[in-house]
């Protein structure tokens, strides 16, 4: 089932330079493909929402989400990853 | 497609207005267990329960990281132990086996040290009910509960009578925490067989081999919803409830559909509960000051609960396959800042609680009472609250604690999610001789409705 294998990356945090290239090298140095990615800046504060897909990674979800909260705390922003069905159950029907 | 818009809004449903799942409970039969041996039964329950839910905690864990949603609790409930007794004598070493299990497991509460007695006690019940207070204070996880009344069979006082005395006993036991083991004695009628919620959950006799049920949370959701809905008509604020109680109910369902995948057994329900926490911004009493009262417990207090209650079932079902348990608001007195503060400055009576209870699930939920109240006065607020369920066709329960040594105005902490209680007063005339009469209290006519 393909909504099974995607998957949600926020990020939040003030804006600095190197943000998605930051976030894009640990996904794709973990088999993680990017499907779609929406960002706005508002008054400095940086918002971005990555859809990704994970059905080849090459570490444990466990593990993807370790690395991306680690990135996170390394760079001063709230990285975290969700499967996306969570956000499929609470808006759509 | 999921819009970016939805995905934050979840995001701050979840880290502003502390959306959780309040518990993932597995339900456990026991009757494969039966034996007349004390030491082999214990020994029998404690695997049984250790090998079902050895995985309980891990998948909980990994679902709350898959999911980023937290999962608060993971617990256990199991047939009432009253029901695989009846072949030995003393219950008691099952209740060091459920603790030692749920130890085993990780979970952090074990429920089912119950007894179904409304319409009369066995010889294995009433064991049950006399080893209360001793299997109480003496573990750590375990919680019981005892079920007096259902609107078939009318109320057993004597079943109220000896619960009573049952629960100043248990008080006395923990006295250096201030009544504490009284939090984990619950007292109903038409108690439900699939509550996933302590310390009133049992696996009942009618369920099957093993079942998961969830129970959602999310009063702050709620509240913040109604923020934005500020002096609109009621019709506005029961759709707001509604349509918030659906998306924390999903989330429900996802979960439990999710633990129960995972751990290869069956979906039983999910509870669509208001569970308040004693955290600031996770209390039912401010959704109902949120929609117009200065102090939940003045006039008024009611009706907004009995909309709000009305609002989550109705906004929950659809979005559930299976809904069960005690579904609706709860409001537990010291496990609610808003309700803390409104006994505190003396919004809320005793009285005012258990009008309120007529309209929302269960009933009079963690009440501090001063520490010499008589157990006859706490047998006739058991049966107050009883004939509350029973006329009503609803459940009700009682978990009460005359806080040893303590008088109103002081209160009592007992820290994490069972919070901070006031202590609050008790009418002062005595119900002794209405107690003393036992027997029972005939199951109500159910037409001639007026």
């Amino acid at each position: 089932m393909p909504a099974q294998s995607k998957a949600v990356v926020t990020v939040l945090g003030f804006d600095r330079k190197g943000i998605i290239a930051h976030v894009s090298t640990v996904l794709f140095q973990r088999g993680v493909n990017i499907l779609d990615i929406s960002q706005t800046v508002l008054d400095g504060y940086f918002n971005m929402v990555m859809m990704v897909d994970i059905s080849e990674p090459t570490c444990s979800f466990t593990q993807l989400a370790d690395d991306l909260n680690a990135l996170g705390e390394e760079q001063g922003l709230q990285i975290r990853i969700q499967k996306s069905e969570i956000f499929e159950a609470m808006h759509h029907i | 497609m999921i819009t970016s818009g939805e995905i934050l809004e979840t995001l701050h449903m979840i880290d502003q207005e502390k959306l959780d799942v309040r518990t993932i409970t597995m339900g456990i039969s026991l009757f494969g267990c039966v034996c007349d041996d004390e030491k082999r039964l214990a020994s029998r329950v404690y695997s049984r329960i250790a090998t079902q839910a050895e995985h309980l905690v891990r998948v909980g864990e990994e679902i709350e990281r898959d999911f980023g949603v937290p999962i608060v609790n993971k617990r256990i409930s199991v047939t009432p132990i009253s029901l695989i007794s009846g072949a030995i004598r003393d219950p008691l070493p099952l209740a060091e086996a459920l603790d030692k299990a749920a130890r085993q497991t990780g979970v952090n509460f074990i429920g089912g040290y119950s007894a179904l007695v409304q319409k009369g006690m066995t010889r294995a019940d009433q064991a049950l009910i006399a080893s209360l207070p001793q299997a109480l204070s003496e573990t750590e996880f375990l919680c019981g509960s005892v079920n007096v009344a259902t609107t078939r069979a009318g109320i057993d006082m004597d079943a109220v009578k000896l619960l009573g005395q049952a629960i100043v006993d248990l008080a006395q036991r923990t006295k250096a925490q201030d009544g504490l083991g009284c939090a984990k004695l619950v007292v109903f009628a038409n108690a439900v067989e699939d509550n996933p919620f302590m310390a009133g959950a049992f696996h009942g006799p009618g369920e099957g081999d093993c079942a998961v049920n969830v129970g959602v949370s999310g009063p702050g959701t709620v509240k913040q919803a109604l923020e934005k809905v500020k002096g609109a008509p009621f019709d506005v604020v029961a759709e707001t409830v509604k349509r918030t109680a659906f998306r924390i109910t999903r989330v429900g369902q996802l979960v439990a559909r999710e633990a129960a995948r995972r751990l290869g057994v069956d979906f039983g329900i999910v509870d669509l509960s208001l569970a308040p926490t004693p955290a600031m911004g996770d209390s039912v009493a401010h959704i109902l000051e949120e929609m117009g009262l200065e102090r939940c417990g003045t006039h008024g207090s009611t009706a907004a609960l009995a909309l709000l209650n009305d609002a989550v079932k109705k906004g929950g079902v659809m979005a559930s396959s299976h809904v069960g348990g005690l579904s609706g608001a709860f409001i537990p007195l010291s496990e609610d800042i808003g309700m803390i503060e409104a006994a505190q400055v003396g919004a809320l009576t005793l009285d005012k609680l258990e009008a309120m209870t007529c309209v929302c699930s269960v009933g009079l939920d963690m009440i501090a009472v001063p520490g010499d109240t008589p157990a006859s006065t706490i047998s006739a607020i058991i049966a107050d609250e009883a004939a509350i369920g029973v006329v009503n066709n609803k459940t009700t329960a009682v978990r009460i604690i005359p806080a040893p040594g303590k008088k109103v105005g002081d209160s009592v902490e007992f820290g994490g999610l069972l919070g901070r209680a006031p202590i609050i007063p008790v009418h002062p005339f005595s119900s002794e001789a209405f107690v003393a009469r036992g027997g029972r209290i005939p199951a109500p006519l159910h037409s001639l409705r007026n």
